[in-house]
């Protein structure tokens, strides 16, 4: 671009390293739980190492760590480049990176040590949400900052969600984290009983909605018609999609407390507007889909291409896998197995990482100074895809069967009505799930390993001599003499 | 029940949302056309100014209507009980009234039967068995063997007695076994020479001379639970130390700490989660563990 601004990318360059090596962090983390599901002796007998400490580690980091170390990195660099003006600080920019990172290695000391409010996907103890709130606000300084001084007059639709995904994390994370300290590491929640869990799954499951939905949405807005180089489908379906979207997610927490003493009422509105939500979940789809329309010969070729797509077809089934899960008769057979797990791995795998993986190769070349998408190598680019998409399938097929026959397994009664089976049985057919488990997630962590290498090899300006088309299946391939 | 007014704040915020959904859809229904661009240029992305696809329409309308009706049916608007008339609590008693209903016959039965007759009726047996492995085995072991402070179920000794309605009790009423802590009163020594003392009382090695020294206090500070010959006392729950059976260890170590700093075992009721006549066929089957 001739009168490209001035753009700041270095802070956009720091979150786009850092978001692969959370990612690997985040990933190690969990591949150790699924190992210790397989073979408990792994936690070794150390208190740091046991499950119910290193598992808040793995979700804040793959969802805050690696997740948000993605979002931040895209956001930066969308924002600036959507519209045409550098950041309005690049000191605030680079307090909210290293105030993220804080973050982020308080939260890997604090958990191990069993320093938890107990709350899911918010154990952080009263200091450090502090530190989150603060840090967040800056980052939607910066960010809404940047966009009142855009040179263009429209707001593009990805700054929409990244917006979105600022506005809604900050007042999520700050109500549900209300609390009495009572000392620098323990505080009790500002509310009580069904409330408590009322607020703690309107926060949880709009953490999915705000920062796994709509922040990757925005994503996909910005890195799906730039890789493609296709328009964007359909601008009255993300108007739509968009507002419908961030309505209706709001009300969706109460499915995650069905049969509780939670109100019927709440229970009931919770149901049916997560079934509504179906819907504008799918219009993103749909439009990221139809985006890549016209431009499927590059499957052949661009292994980037091959991430976006798989990763919106993972957000397309993982976002009709959860309203028919929301339903109360279905949520009956679900709720507490690993069926749970695999819908969220779909997600957290299929889509989030997958669609973040793909942006950042798309992205990091032109960090390291060359063009976009030019890593070091694309074969290991097709390599990673492949591992990616197989661990994955693998990880929630397992996850599938070992929910429905959990599920079934805990209802079966014998004809005196008691049950047939008794909660050890149960944990012993499951094995066969947490084994199949650990390899899908053991393939997908190998995919971390070489994207690292990739883009290690990247940033010290090599590229791999791939004379042969890298992704070109057999039957495409011209015929040799 | 919440007041009105928060009744009718959920109403209305359930109604406007739902209304302004559809209001979105067909608001935003007709568009320039599936070629066109809107104009809009950003780093090179352009949009299409493509309309909504009418599949995706309907979809969401359908997903709509459902919500209406289902809240027409179920509780959900507010304080609106719903022309069903369901509630959670009412969906419980039904199934649970239900399942007595059909099994009531069987468990007429088996709850009239004898220890000895409970026994030799298979049935009961495994209506036991499995009561048993999903109420008992989290603790007891899934073959009743027990483990460190969780009695094994399949030996001789009944610490609460040996009788068929000591075990009733026990299931549905639950046990506080209460060992106090000797440490301050005895000593290090006088803690070493009792432990010592208590494993002769078992046949197990010992230091005759300590062992004579612990007697002495043994007398003193154990015998009121235990007993003079150390054979223990069902009333309280105070174990049978002559034996071979130790709930907490019988090496010295185990039973000094023991002595010095007691023990606290607890087993819950169950008369809330199990009917009368299940825990007498439960009690059936733990008593024919230790039957052969």
């Amino acid at each position: 671009m001739v009168d490209q601004p001035n753009y700041d990318f270095k802070v956009v360059r720091a979150f786009a390293v850092m978001t692969v090596v959370w990612g690997i962090v985040g990933m190690a983390v969990g591949l150790l739980l699924a190992g210790q599901m397989a073979w408990p002796a792994l936690n070794f007998d150390i208190p740091w190492l046991s499950f119910g400490r290193l598992r808040p580690l793995h979700t804040n980091a793959v969802i805050f760590a690696f997740g948000g170390c993605a979002l931040m990195a895209s956001a930066f660099y969308a924002v600036q480049r959507t519209c045409q003006v550098p950041l309005i600080s690049s000191k605030l920019a680079w307090f909210v990176f290293y105030g993220w990172q804080t973050v982020i290695v308080l939260a890997a000391i604090t958990l191990p040590l069993g320093i938890t409010t107990s709350k899911e996907y918010a154990e952080l103890e009263w200091p450090i949400d502090i530190l989150i709130a603060v840090v967040w606000v800056a980052f939607g300084i910066v960010f809404f900052g940047t966009i009142g001084k855009r040179k263009v007059e429209h707001i593009y639709v990805a700054n929409w969600f990244f917006g979105a995904l600022i506005i809604g994390v900050a007042v999520l994370h700050i109500f549900n984290s209300l609390a009495l300290p009572v000392s620098m590491f323990k505080s009790y929640s500002a509310y009580a009983g069904a409330m408590d869990a009322m607020m703690q799954w309107w926060y949880g499951h709009n953490a999915v909605g705000f920062f796994l939905t709509a922040g990757f949405l925005g994503i996909m807005y910005y890195f799906v018609p730039k890789q493609a180089g296709r328009p964007v489908y359909s601008y009255r379906l993300s108007i739509v999609h968009f507002w419908a979207l961030i309505a209706i997610y709001v009300w969706a927490g109460p499915h995650h407390l069905h049969y509780t003493s939670l109100p019927d009422w709440a229970q009931s509105l919770g149901m049916v507007m997560s079934l509504v939500l179906l819907a504008p979940s799918w219009g993103g789809m749909i439009n990221g889909i139809m985006t890549l329309s016209g431009a499927w010969d590059k499957l052949r070729t661009d292994p980037i291409i091959k991430f976006l797509i798989v990763s919106i077809s993972f957000y397309g089934m993982s976002t009709f896998e959860g309203p028919m899960m929301s339903i109360k008769t279905i949520n009956a057979l679900s709720h507490n197995t690993d069926w749970t797990i695999g819908h969220v791995h779909s997600g957290a795998l299929g889509w989030v990482a997958m669609v973040s993986i793909g942006s950042m190769y798309h992205l990091l070349p032109i960090m390291f100074g060359r063009k976009a998408g030019e890593m070091y190598s694309v074969k290991l680019i097709n390599l990673h895809f492949w591992l990616s998409t197989i661990g994955t399938v693998i990880y929630i097929a397992s996850m599938w069967v070992n929910g429905l026959l959990q599920g079934l397994m805990w209802r079966a009664t014998s004809i005196d009505g008691t049950l047939t089976y008794s909660f050890a049985e149960v944990v012993e057919a499951s094995y066969p799930g947490y084994y199949a488990r650990f390899i899908g997630g053991a393939i997908f962590f190998t995919g971390m390993l070489i994207m690292a290498y990739n883009v290690i090899q990247t940033a010290k300006g090599k590229t791999r001599d791939e004379a042969e088309a890298p992704a070109t299946p057999l039957i495409n391939r011209p015929v040799e003499a | 029940m919440m007041s009105s007014a928060w009744s009718w704040f959920v109403i209305i915020g359930t109604v406007v949302s739902l209304v302004a959904m559809l209001w979105l859809l067909f608001a935003n229904r007709t568009t320039g056309g599936e070629e066109k661009t809107t104009g809009h240029t950003w780093d090179g992305i352009e949009e299409l100014d493509s309309p909504l696809p009418m599949w995706w329409v309907w979809g969401f309308v359908i997903t709509i209507v459902f919500a209406a009706i289902y809240l027409v049916y179920y509780p959900g608007l507010g304080n609106v009980e719903g022309v069903g008339n369901w509630s959670s609590q009412g969906q419980h008693d039904a199934e649970i009234a239900a399942h007595e209903d059909r099994f009531a016959p069987l468990y007429d039965r088996l709850g009239a039967l004898s220890e000895a007759e409970l026994i030799a009726d298979r049935s009961a047996m495994q209506v036991g068995r499995r009561l048993f492995l999903n109420n008992c085995a989290t603790c007891h072991g899934i073959g009743a063997t027990g483990s460190f402070g969780f009695p094994d179920l399949t030996d001789a000794e009944w610490i609460w007695g040996d009788d068929f309605n000591a075990v009733k009790a026990t299931i549905m009423n639950g046990r506080q076994a209460v060992m106090a802590p000797w440490g301050a009163a005895l000593g290090d020594q006088g803690v070493t020479e009792v432990a010592t003392y208590v494993r002769s009382l078992a046949g197990l090695e010992h230091d005759a001379d300590v062992a004579e020294a612990g007697k002495a206090r043994f007398n003193i500070f154990c015998v009121a639970c235990h007993g003079a010959d150390g054979k223990g006392n069902p009333m309280l729950g105070a174990p049978n130390l002559t034996n071979d059976l130790w709930l907490y260890g019988s090496s010295i170590e185990e039973i000094s700490f023991t002595v010095r700093n007691g023990r606290s075992g607890y087993m819950p009721a169950f008369n809330d989660l199990l009917s009368e006549q299940q825990v007498h066929i439960l009690a059936g089957y733990v008593r024919s563990l230790s039957a052969e």
